[in-house]
């Protein structure tokens, strides 16, 4: 796309433009290349020091081949076997998710600005955000089995326990910008703290309350697809254990079953989502 | 005419005395048979999950125990296993969010309706559905089958990963942008690849860069998870810890990855701030 201008007979004096267009100047193109490389550089300095055992490249097709060899044909015999597990890992995502938000709710008040009662529990409700949301929902389940012992219960407890920092922090941002006049105006009529926020403020939220409890619910299913693989219950227990005795076929089945488990409540949360904006 | 004067009158007013706000269910009769439901579905669920209420009731007292026993958090000489185990998570992270990007960009593209065609469109399509369904850790059992326990596992499942996710933010981009760009550079003549360099990319640049810049910080939690089924960092460690009941040395664990996240968070909402 370079088009090289001529100066047009009878010669004007060139003003000084370029033959050729450049999307960007030399200075732009520089700065640009720069950041590429420290991109490049960042990612060798990642690899280089992470130890790679470069033989384990070699015979990767080899085994790939060979797992895929082992996989079919899916054992559909197993598939009766993994039902009630398959409806555990359902029940696990859904109660966890029904106490993340029932928990949310006061957090949420806590940790946004003006609804909370003063810097300090603002600073807990942050906390609990903070400390709710970056551990991930697998480790929670290491914390709750270590309590609970190995079982659903653990599990449940482990979808709710990082859920609530979800939900709580995008509520608490609906809230901070909910339209003041409508607490005033509540206020007014001489309603306490609980009411406004009962009458006020929840009505307001509520779209986004849903929409992300809904949302929620649809990534606790995905999660607690895996739950079992540290004990906390539903079909990843099965799952590991058929990756621990090699029985591929088996996997796949199961593999199978959490992919349709998973588009149906993607289409269940998408659905419910659409209907509320 | 106040509704009491109008009911002393022996009239009946249409409007009731007290007010109750709008509930959400659209009639009382609606709301509770939502409650009704609910708590049926709770009692079901929990009659069908087999719980061992004895062992749960005993799990109070334990949780007590257990934090009794996780403070202070203790490293004593394990502080090598502390950092580089959050080292390797850190360094899988981020060149698994680079090689992510790397591979993003033509998955991203095959996966745009308005540029790829049709047969390459629904092929890009079926893998992003497909590999969106599948959490980390499912797929990491399968890098970690085809090449060995370790940081390659876990880095090649968090770069499948993330190529899928940006792929599929990035199509979605492509697809949202002007399409007058576009044309103005095709009826310059201009080649399949100019069209991309000078059309598109201009265009989505900067949302693609904060989708990265949050797919960086996602992966930083992801990397910590991984290592639970053998694929490298600070996961490893962490659940070696539990199983051992080795709580003080575990809770430093927690800290540390809490403490790690918080700052990937605040750096990634810092600089899509930044990027707007």
């Amino acid at each position: 796309m370079s088009a090289t201008a001529r100066p047009p007979e009878g010669g004007a004096p060139s003003l000084g433009y370029p033959d050729r267009w450049q999307r960007r100047s030399t200075r732009e193109a520089l700065v640009q290349w720069l950041w590429l490389a420290g991109c490049a550089l960042a990612a060798a300095w990642s690899v280089s020091s992470l130890d790679i055992e470069w033989a384990f490249f070699q015979d990767a097709h080899e085994q790939a081949a060979d797992l895929l060899e082992r996989m079919w044909p899916p054992r559909w015999s197993y598939l009766p076997r993994i039902l009630e597990p398959m409806l555990d890992t359902i029940h696990i995502a859904t109660l966890g998710t029904m106490i993340a938000v029932t928990l949310s709710l006061p957090v949420a008040f806590l940790a946004a600005r003006n609804t909370t009662a003063n810097g300090f529990t603002w600073m807990i409700g942050r906390a609990i955000l903070v400390g709710s949301r970056s551990i991930n929902t697998v480790i929670w389940g290491l914390v709750f089995v270590a309590i609970f012992g190995p079982g659903a219960v653990a599990g449940v407890f482990a979808v709710a326990a990082r859920s609530v920092g979800f939900v709580a922090k995008l509520v608490a941002e609906a809230i901070e910008e909910v339209d003041a006049g409508q607490i005033e105006a509540v206020r007014a009529t001489g309603a306490g703290t609980l009411q406004t926020w009962w009458v006020a403020i929840l009505p307001q939220v509520l779209p986004v309350l849903v929409g992300t409890t809904v949302y929620r619910w649809d990534i606790n299913v995905r999660e607690s697809s895996v739950l079992g693989f540290v004990g906390a219950g539903g079909i990843g227990l099965l799952l590991y254990a058929s990756i621990n005795s090699f029985a591929w076929d088996q996997v796949l089945v199961v593999l199978l079953a959490i992919l349709a488990v998973v588009f149906a409540s993607e289409a269940f949360s998408a659905w419910v989502r659409g209907r509320i904006s | 005419m106040t509704v009491a004067a109008d009911r002393a009158r022996g009239g009946t007013s249409r409007y009731p005395d007290t007010w109750r706000p709008l509930g959400m269910f659209g009639g009382p009769d609606r709301r509770l048979a939502f409650w009704v439901l609910v708590l049926a579905y709770v009692v079901w669920a929990v009659s069908d999950l087999d719980v061992d209420w004895a062992r749960v009731g005993r799990g109070l007292p334990r949780a007590l125990d257990m934090l009794a026993r996780m403070m202070p958090p203790a490293v004593g000489d394990r502080w090598h296993l502390l950092v580089n185990g959050m080292l390797e998570s850190m360094q899988m992270a981020i060149a698994s969010s680079i090689a992510g990007m790397a591979l993003a960009i033509p998955l991203g593209i095959a996966a745009a309706s308005n540029l790829s065609p049709r047969p390459l469109y629904l092929a890009a399509r079926g893998l992003i559905v497909v590999g969106r369904s599948f959490h980390e850790i499912l797929i990491a059992i399968f890098f970690v089958k085809l090449f060995g326990f370790g940081a390659v596992a876990g880095l090649l499942t968090l770069a499948f990963s993330s190529a899928i996710f940006l792929a599929k933010m990035l199509a979605e981009d492509i697809e949202n942008m002007k399409p007058g760009p576009v044309e103005a550079v095709r009826a310059s003549g201009a080649s399949f690849g100019q069209v991309v360099a000078f059309a598109v990319a201009p265009q989505v640049l900067v949302k693609t860069l904060g989708v990265f810049i949050y797919r960086l910080d996602a992966n930083l939690r992801h990397s910590t998870v991984i290592g639970i089924v053998g694929a490298g960092g600070i996961g490893g460690s962490l659940s070696a810890a539990f199983s051992r009941y080795d709580y003080d040395f575990a809770s430093a664990i927690l800290l540390a990855i809490a403490a790690v996240v918080a700052v990937g968070e605040w750096f990634s909402d810092w600089s899509r701030r930044k990027l707007r």
